[in-house]
């Protein structure tokens, strides 16, 4: 090694990264000894229960907890909205109750009496015109440039089309929730199932008038959060409410039906679109307008992103909130993406059928619109031949028909920025050579912990044993929120250059007890060698510490070229339609991805493949089902809230593109672009097999039918 | 008021034992099908004997040790293994018996923790997933899920593994079709199914075989039953 400047070493020297590592927690996950949130039972623990609003909208006229308070094992009863608090939405929450056991907490919670003077409400988000007349629709903007009057008289075909997708929830396996314990009347020591360990400990002081300091974080471990944890939540703040009341430890989790009412949900987007080519298939002109909810603040998925991917020259744009009675959004994996590709790329499918021509063909024609024509044009390449798309796609509708049974293939793009937070960590590197990285991190079960260690155990080319990774607490260093792709960037960068900078310091005493040249040192599979010499082993080395450890502080993001930002992606599907059931197989489902550097070649897949059933879950089965006659969220329940199963999911490739143009990138954070492109490559694969537009996802037996009936979706 | 031991013995009221013969034909992994023909043959046979609601001594057999309870009969399996005695493998997800995150083994069968009452497996052998790891060693399915990273956040991963165990042993030589519909039962929301269909596959492969620690306890079942 000459040159001391930061950077990740050449890719054909690394050990570990690029490499498929075993995430280093896996077997405490899968032996169940890893405690999350949901698991911490502290001695004296309570358990919590909640009363929640039964109407979607009025207001609360009478809620008396007295009888609740009066039961024998009952410790501690908190009202969060009470007489003449206003709901807005099913499921607020109205009281928790603690108490010694489970079901005496959910015995007090019927013993609360409430009443309610029901108001109006409306939930029916695709509908447009009901909205307009019930005042609840809200301009979310529109803009134009170029002629698009103009290039639609000039074009050779023009395509009008209405498309939709449905508003689905996060369904995060453990749900929203804490453990919150006081230690004396101001010290809090908060599990908490969150995204955002560094950034919460201030939501629970000022409501409940501590300081900050007081407040300690703590996640080793989190079921699921997708965007949907970044808050300490109002049910985290009745938590320590009743932990303060009780004096005790208390436990409050949601109960299922609750979480998929008011713990966050993913807005709908339902679009008018007019699109058009010239007879080569270059589209010519968008026009759209796009409307939806995002429950009751009216918003809607962003109108600067659409038409999705590709930038059209002449272009007129408009969208619409629908102001509903329905639980809160939050950030889903990919904000605004999924929605906008599966309107876009739906509408491209179908202008490439009235223009007879294959919609890979078109796709690649317009890919100059696009910010990376040659990364999207190598993906294709990929794609098309993993799934076979010369051989499988026919005109749409066309393909042989087996007993009623269909099929066809289909695809879209996607892209995503994925740059790394904030982030710092400190490193400790012993003089027993064992090291320790701490920063106040999550491993949301991207394997975050495992990349860093694989980071630290490259740049000293030590194996990743020595290495204790400690994340999820908000006493270690601050770390940025897990959320949009940004972690792997986040604590990849911050952890290389702080080893990086301890290696040289260590190099430094080696070549001071050795008498070596420092610059001449260099670090490899545990030892230390100059000249092509070994000199002595990493542990050798180590001792020359002494017996404090070697700290060293790594921040990030830097412009160092750790580090970089923007994805493309395409997915390509090949589905089975049975014409008289409207069931949907997926045959094979192709997700061919870049992503800069990659770490872990293991994990990095899971993210993929995981983000292709999720694709696969909102494209076919999973949506939040409304009641317009009750405003309720009738389907809040695992059970008839449909997501795919083992046997739902078909055969997944998760081809990882990676030339070295990419490694020379630096790490982009991935956990967004897989899950974005399925609605859209999903219902092109349809309508090629049957011939007809599903256009509403996800594309249940139901509107299989009706599309095929020539009905509405 | 006569337990429910009382009423096995004297052969009135109903039995665990005859509920698990109805479902005796369901795959081991298919517990929402065991769960959804089980509750009506209890209610009807029950049906006359109900039980008092008040806390009673509970004797559990779990993972070979034998764990006395105080518990309400209402308090299902998965609250008392959770909150009475800390085993947390088994989580609670989604209320409705539907996603399999809290499959032990009862008698050698995959069941959702949360469909029975603590006081209906007075006698049956329970294994949780903590009984497939001793200190370092660990069963060769916890081996392949790390092995083909069958897990993201892991919260459905115990269950799943719960149920992979029980149906390799009761499908040594599972095909690919095989592992897609007995691991139906359970739900992973991050979606690792591809591993966890790679890893059932890999060790169907090899013949479901078994490691020293299921050996163990599948020995134990059949002498049990023999």
């Amino acid at each position: 090694m000459a040159e001391r400047t930061i950077g990740w070493g050449p890719r054909s020297e690394n050990r570990l990264i690029g490499s498929e590592v075993q995430r280093i927690d896996g077997v405490g996950k899968a032996s169940g000894a890893a405690k999350y949130t949901a698991d911490i039972n502290t001695p004296g623990t309570l358990y919590a229960k909640l009363l929640t609003a039964t109407i979607a909208a009025g207001k609360v006229t009478r809620l008396n907890v007295a009888p609740a308070e009066e039961m024998e094992g009952v410790h501690a009863v908190h009202v969060l909205n009470g007489e003449g608090a206003e709901i807005r939405y099913e499921g607020t929450l109205l009281a928790a109750v603690a108490a010694e056991r489970p079901e005496i907490a959910e015995d007090a919670v019927r013993a609360i009496e409430v009443s309610y003077e029901p108001s109006e409400f409306f939930v029916d988000d695709d509908n447009l015109e009901a909205a307009e007349a019930a005042g609840r629709t809200k301009p979310q903007g529109e803009n134009t440039q170029g002629d698009v009057e103009a290039a639609l008289s000039a074009a050779k075909v023009v395509h009008k089309g209405y498309y939709g997708i449905n508003t689905i929830t996060h369904m995060c396996l453990e749900p929203h929730g804490s453990h919150c314990e006081f230690t004396g009347d101001e010290d809090l020591t908060v599990h908490l199932s969150t995204q955002n360990v560094s950034g919460t400990g201030g939501q629970f002081a000022g409501p409940l008038g501590i300081d900050e300091s007081s407040v300690s974080i703590i996640c080793n471990y989190i079921g699921g959060g997708f965007g949907s944890k970044f808050q300490a939540g109002e049910w985290g703040l009745a938590c320590a409410q009743l932990a303060k009341k009780a004096g005790r430890p208390v436990r409050l989790m949601l109960d299922r039906s609750t979480e998929l009412k008011i713990a966050g949900n993913r807005p709908s987007g339902f679009a008018e679109v007019t699109i058009a080519g010239d007879a080569d298939g270059n589209i010519t002109a968008w026009d759209s307008h796009h409307w939806g909810t995002s429950g009751i603040n009216g918003s809607v998925v962003r109108l600067s992103l659409i038409p999705y991917v590709f930038e059209i020259e002449n272009r007129n744009r408009k969208a619409t909130g629908i102001v509903c009675n329905r639980g809160p959004n939050q950030a889903w994996r990919a904000p605004n993406h999924p929605q906008l590709s599966a309107l876009t790329a739906t509408a491209m499918d179908d202008l490439a059928d009235k223009l007879g021509m294959d919609s890979y063909d078109l796709f690649k024609k317009n890919l100059d619109k696009t910010e990376r024509p040659d990364v999207y044009a190598a993906e294709m390449e990929v794609g098309a031949k993993i799934i076979d798309w010369k051989a499988k796609w026919h005109p749409h509708g066309k393909g042989e028909s087996r007993g009623g049974v269909k099929s066809g293939v289909g695809m879209a793009l996607h892209t995503w920025g994925g740059r790394a937070h904030a982030a710092i960590c400190q490193l400790k590197v012993h003089s027993d050579g064992t090291v320790e990285s701490y920063g106040g991190s999550q491993d949301l079960g991207t394997g975050t912990k495992t990349i860093i260690a694989m980071t630290i155990a490259e740049t000293f080319g030590i194996p990743m044993s020595k290495v204790k990774v400690h994340v999820g607490s908000n006493a270690y260093p601050k770390s940025g929120p897990s959320g949009g792709s940004t972690t792997v960037g986040g604590v990849s960068g911050p952890n290389r250059r702080a080893s990086q900078e301890a290696l040289w310091k260590i190099m430094d005493l080696v070549a001071a007890k050795y008498g070596v040249d420092a610059d001449s040192v260099e670090a490899k599979d545990g030892y230390f060698r100059s000249g092509g010499k070994t000199i002595c082993s990493w542990t050798q080395a180590c001792r020359l510490i002494g017996p404090m450890p070697l700290e060293v502080q790594g921040t990030g993001p830097k412009d160092d070229g750790l580090t970089d930002q923007g994805v493309g992606g395409v997915q390509m599907a090949d589905v089975s339609v049975d014409t008289e059931t409207g069931i949907i197989r997926v045959n094979k489902f192709v997700c061919v991805q870049d992503c800069g550097l990659i770490i872990d070649l293991l994990t990095a897949k899971s993210q993929v493949l995981g983000g292709m059933i999720m694709g696969i879950a909102y494209a076919l089965s999973e949506e939040q089902v409304m009641d317009n006659n009750t405003g309720r969220f009738i389907n809040a329940d695992l059970e008839n809230y449909k997501l795919p199963r083992i046997g739902d999911v078909g055969e997944l490739v998760a081809e990882m593109y990676q030339p070295d143009s990419e490694y020379d990138r630096g790490v982009i954070g991935l956990g967004e672009p897989p899950v974005i492109s399925s609605g859209g490559a999903l219902s092109n694969a349809v309508a090629n097999a049957i011939g007809v537009r599903v256009p509403v996802l996800p594309m249940t037996p139901q509107r299989v039918l009706e599309a095929l009936k020539g009905g509405q979706a | 008021m006569r337990d429910r031991k009382d009423q096995n013995e004297s052969g009135s009221g109903f039995s665990r034992r005859d509920f698990l013969k109805g479902s005796s034909a369901a795959a081991a992994a298919t517990a929402m099908a065991t769960s959804a023909t089980e509750s009506p043959a209890q209610q009807s046979q029950s049906q006359g004997n109900v039980a008092s609601a008040e806390a009673r001594d509970v004797t559990l057999s779990i993972n070979g040790q034998q764990h006395t309870l105080s518990l309400e009969p209402r308090v299902t399996l998965l609250d008392a293994l959770r909150n009475d005695l800390n085993l947390t493998g088994a989580k609670d997800v989604c209320d409705t018996t539907t996603c399999g995150a809290c499959t032990v083994l009862i008698d050698g069968k995959a069941t959702y923790a949360c469909a029975r009452f603590a006081v209906e497996c007075e006698g049956a052998e329970i294994q949780t997933v903590e009984s497939l790891r001793n200190g370092s060693e660990v069963d060769e399915v916890i081996e392949g899920f790390v092995e083909h990273d069958a897990m993201q956040c892991g919260f459905c991963t115990p269950g799943f593994v719960m149920a992979t165990r029980a149906f390799l042993n009761e499908n040594p030589n599972a095909s690919l079709e095989d592992i897609q519909k007995g691991l139906g039962g359970n739900i992973c929301r991050c979606g690792t199914y591809h591993g966890i269909t790679q890893c059932a596959l890999q060790i169907a492969q090899k013949g479901g075989a078994c490691s020293w620690l299921n050996e163990r306890l599948v020995g134990d079942l059949v002498a049990k039953t023999a």
